[in-house]
This record gives C-alpha cells, structure tokens and sequence, in this order.
C-alpha cells in the first residue's frame, strides 16, 4: 500500500463537483459563463503554482510567465495557420520548457529557494520589456505579428460557444486538481512533501532531489502554460501586460489567500480575489488595489495559512474529523 | 595508525593498533577541515572494520560532528580522503555516498514535522525498494521500534525520543552498510537509552556503527572501542576502560570538559 492521505470521502467531493461544472452553465447568462470561464482558467494558473509551492516549497514568481508564454505560442500557432487544439498542446509545452529550463539552472546550479524566487520574476520583468518591444512590425514569427505593448489580437478560440468553453475550461481544472491529488498521495508526491519539509534528509537517504524538483516545476509550468493558452483563446487577444509585476504577485496572493498545499485552497483563493476584484469594479469604487491590499494584509497578518486550512482546523476542533 | 601513502590496495588487509582484525570497511586518511581560520578536523586517519560498533567521545567542539558530516557529503574536506567499501568518497554529493551504504542521523533532529511516521520508513526504504516492499519495510519498523499505534501521526506531533527513534529507523530503512549515529540518545529517558542499547545491539549484527555520544553511560553498555577526538585531532583509540583510566583523556575531557549540551 503506498502512503495514500486522501480521504474516503474525497472522490465524493469530486464528483459533486464534476455535476456543478456540468449543469452551472444552464443556471447562469450567457454572460456570466463567459465571465467564470475566465476564474476558471485563473484556478488553473493558481493551481499549477500550488503544485510547486504548496507541495514541494517551491516559491516562483514566474508563473505569469509560464502562462504569458503559453498564450503567445497558442496566438502566435494559431496566426501560423495552426488549429487550436494543436496550438494548445503547444502552449502547455511552451511553458513546461520555459520552466524546464529555468528549474535545471536553478536546481543543477543549487541555487537556494530563495534565489528561485528572485530569478523567476527577473526573467518575468525580462519578458515584460522584450515582448514590449516588438512594436515594429519586423518582429513577427511567420505570419504572427507581436505588435508590442498593444500585443496580439483576432486570436481565433478553442471552441466559439461559450458553454462548451466553460465545460473545457472546467474538465481541464478538474482533471488537474484530481489527478494533482493523486500525485500527491502517490509515493513521488510524499517525497516531494519531505524534500519541503527538509530536503537534505531526503538527499541523506540516497535521493537526488535536483530529478524531483525539476520534474515538478516543469509539470507546474506545463499547467500555467495551458492555463495561458485557454487565457489567449478566451479574450481572443494578449499583451505583454501577462509578464508585469502585477500579474506575478497576483498568482502568489490567490494561493496565500486561499490556504497551499491542497490545490482546493488554491482554486478557492483565486475565485474569491477574482470575484472581489469585478465586484469592486462594478461598485465602481476607485479604490479596488487599496481594498485588495487591505484585504491580503489583513490576511497575512490573521490567517497567515490561508482561508481553507484555517477552516478545516475550525472544524477539527469542533469535533468535525477533517482526515 | 596510518602511514598516509597507503594505496587503495594496501588498506583492505590492514589490522588496527586498536581493535579486532577484520576486513576495513571504512578508512579516512589525514582528513581535514578548515572553515576560514579554524581548524575544525586536522589530518584524521581512522579506519573503521567491517561489522564493528565505534563510539566517537569528545568535548564539544572536538570536530566529531563536523567529522560525520565528511564522511555522509554534507560537508566537503579541505584535505585528505575517504575510503568506503574498497572505493573513494572524497567529496562525492550526499545522495551518491547514501547510495553506497552510508545512512547517518545528524545531531539537530531532522525529519519531516508534516509527514507521518509511515510516510518517513516508506520513503526512506522506497529508494531502493519497490511500494508494495517498502510498505513492508516500514510494517515491520514500527513493530520492531515500538511506534505502531503512531503510525499515522505527524512526527512533528511526537516527543524528543520518539522523534530520534523515526531518525534511527530510517537509517535502518536504508539497509545502510554503516550507520552513522550523532548523539542518539539525547533527551531520552533512562528506559529509552536501554530500549536504544538493544535496539542498536540488534542492528549491529547487520550494519557497522559509529556513533558520537556524550553520555558515558550509554557508552559503556555498548561500545567495545572508543575513539576520543580531540581539537580535531584524535586523542585515543582504546578500550572504555583504558580510556577512561587515561590521565590526558581525564584532563581534556572529563576533567575540564564539560558533557552533555
């Protein structure tokens, strides 16, 4: 028996659910489809940063890049005459590479996790200002124009009606967050949690850790890449606005928000932000990055675990058994 | 003991001075270790016989953990070599020289506060066994070190002992060739240290030991040599007995030392 820690009652919660993505989108507008669409695909950006940092304590700060890259190669294949599915497939491999590349200098170079984190976001601010100088029509790859800071648009999507979208958005959410679980209690996945919790205790019994923590940083990246593809085909534009500063905290608030380590958290921490943040925007209050400030300082400072792990801890000691 | 010139032929047929004659399964020769000025361990020749239990004594600050740290690759030497099991080790990475047999228990516990008991005998045997085996493996360890009915708790969750007992444990997981033991019994009780002492016997029928220990007690229950360190050097290789009639070991160590921490 490998060390499994899922609950018996887990695959319930999934297919629970499996039935709410499924008949959400016949209770809501078209409008409001489209709209959670793209919390979605925002879960699945935050998600990928959990399986890094959550499970193995792998802090990146490129994960806006991972999926920045991943809308430009699903935009640029798709100006190239490329169908869409193939153009997906290609963003998800865009960023698994691009995170590939930057975990084997990090972890064959043994920089510290700190330096990981530094590192990832320099590359991000590079991106930034090299995408943001493509304005000259010469900068195009094929028939793809990068256009610079206005960036791509006329991106053709996966799929044009919003409801069948909604449902590809959602499976893939869900095949990550379950088969991500199952990672997690599988035998690789505990030793990625050990190798958080003390990674030379993992090398002093004969691992070598470098193999581990590349392979989950590349399967991270992979995950933002695809959530960059499905971000591109959704709006039918990017910009080098993917790559700011902005864009780089806001994944890590999402999962600090939401509680790391179990994906659930992560996804919960990305659709509240998300949802604040519109409700904010609609209220028309000027005033939204000051209340979101307030609102993560104030989690920091109150529920320094996140949202989920806090409540789960409520309803262990009020008796409520959470594993 | 060691002429230091010794080829890597020469040493697998060597007696000690100090101990039985049997096959070396360990030999380090004029290892040292500086870090900036200070010279933590100076020109070391050990040599360690196959299924042999050494006890390493010593006031703190000798260079016995920094000496351990050598020989397991966490630390690598300024000067000198490391012989294991007829090949050398000098300077390889942790998880290379874990490989060839070398399990070791560092003196700051370290473990895995999040994860359970289970999970550490599992992942510590699952490097060379398949689940379904290391699973086994990690069944019969919590029988054998009395932890079954904390099977599932996090190690943070556990008291001091305890804590060192899932240490020891995962060396065993191991199937190490040499486990190298860096102050075992700190903070356990008198009834732990015996529970220890039998459990160490048993793993010595297998594995060789070395372990650094500050408690005299625990010392003369098991050990039948006992090498004093020093300022970085090696002071004495001797029987405990000798050892602790010795008036220069009296004066450096027992006298102005000061044991425990």
């Amino acid at each position: 028996m490998a060390p499994v820690r899922l609950s018996v009652l887990e695959p319930l919660l999934w297919a629970a659910g499996a039935v709410a993505l499924a008949v959400v989108p016949f209770a809501l507008s078209t409008f409001q489809v489209v709209q959670i669409t793209v919390f979605l695909i925002f879960c699945l950006l935050a998600v990928s940063l959990d399986l890094s940092w959550g499970l193995a304590g792998l802090l990146s700060f490129g994960q806006a890049a991972f999926f920045g890259l991943g809308g430009y190669a699903y935009a640029i294949l798709c100006a190239n005459d490329e169908t869409p599915g193939v153009a997906l497939a290609a963003g998800t491999v865009a960023g698994g590479v691009a995170a590939g590349l930057l975990g084997y200098i990090a972890f064959y170079g043994r920089l510290s996790t700190m330096f990981l984190a530094v590192t990832t976001l320099v590359v991000t601010l590079i991106l930034l200002q090299v995408l943001g100088s493509t304005a000259d029509p010469s900068y195009h790859v094929g028939a793809a124009v990068l256009g610079g800071y206005n960036g791509m648009t006329n991106i053709p999507p996966l799929l044009h009606e919003p409801t069948p979208f909604f449902w590809t958005a959602g499976g893939l959410l869900f095949l990550v967050i379950v088969s991500g679980r199952l990672l997690m209690a599988a035998p690789f996945g505990r030793i990625l949690a050990a190798i958080r919790e003390n990674e030379r205790r993992v090398e002093l019994l004969g691992y070598d850790v470098r193999g581990h923590k590349l392979a989950i940083f590349a399967l991270s990246g992979a995950i933002a890449g695809l959530a960059g593809a499905l971000f591109a085909s959704w709006g039918g534009f990017i910009n080098p606005e993917v790559f700011s500063l902005a864009q780089s905290a806001q994944v890590v608030i999402w999962v600090l928000v939401g509680g790391r380590g179990s994906l659930y958290g992560a996804a919960i921490g990305a659709l509240l932000v998300q949802a604040m943040t519109q409700y904010l925007g609609y209220i028309g209050t000027a005033y939204t990055t000051l209340v979101l400030g307030a609102l993560l300082v104030s989690f920091v400072l109150m529920m320094p675990n996140g949202l989920l792990p806090t409540f789960l801890r409520g309803l262990s000691s009020i008796g409520i058994r959470q594993r | 003991m060691s002429d230091g010139s010794a080829p890597s032929g020469a040493f697998q047929n060597r007696s000690a001075s100090a101990g039985p004659v049997s096959e070396t399964l360990l030999e380090t020769q004029g290892l040292s270790k500086n870090f900036g000025g200070v010279k933590a361990v100076t020109g070391v020749d050990f040599r360690l016989g196959r299924g042999e239990l050494r006890c390493l004594i010593g006031p703190n600050g000798a260079g016995k953990s920094t000496f351990f740290k050598m020989l397991s690759g966490q630390l690598p030497p300024t000067a000198g070599t490391i012989l294991f099991d007829g090949s050398d080790i000098t300077g390889e990475p942790p998880h290379k020289i874990a490989r060839l047999g070398i399990g070791i228990k560092n003196q700051v516990p370290s473990v895995w506060d999040g994860l359970s008991v289970y999970e550490h005998f599992f992942i510590a045997a699952h490097r060379r066994l398949g689940a379904r085996r290391a699973a086994a493996v990690a069944d019969e360890l919590l029988m054998k070190l009395g932890l079954a009915t904390l099977a599932r708790r996090d190690v943070g969750a556990l008291a001091h002992g305890e804590r060192q007992w899932v240490e020891i444990g995962m060396t065993m997981a191991q199937d190490a060739k040499l486990i190298l033991l860096d102050e075992p019994t700190a903070g356990m009780a008198t009834d732990e240290v015996e529970r220890t002492v039998a459990l160490l016997r048993a793993v010595n029928i297998s594995t060789s030991l070395i372990i650094v220990e500050h408690d005299m007690q625990f010392i003369s229950m098991i050990a039948g040599i006992v090498t004093v360190f020093h300022q970085g050097r090696i002071l004495i290789e001797d029987t405990m007995e000798n050892v602790l009639t010795n008036p220069v070991v009296r004066e450096v160590y027992l006298g102005a030392g000061r044991p425990g921490r």
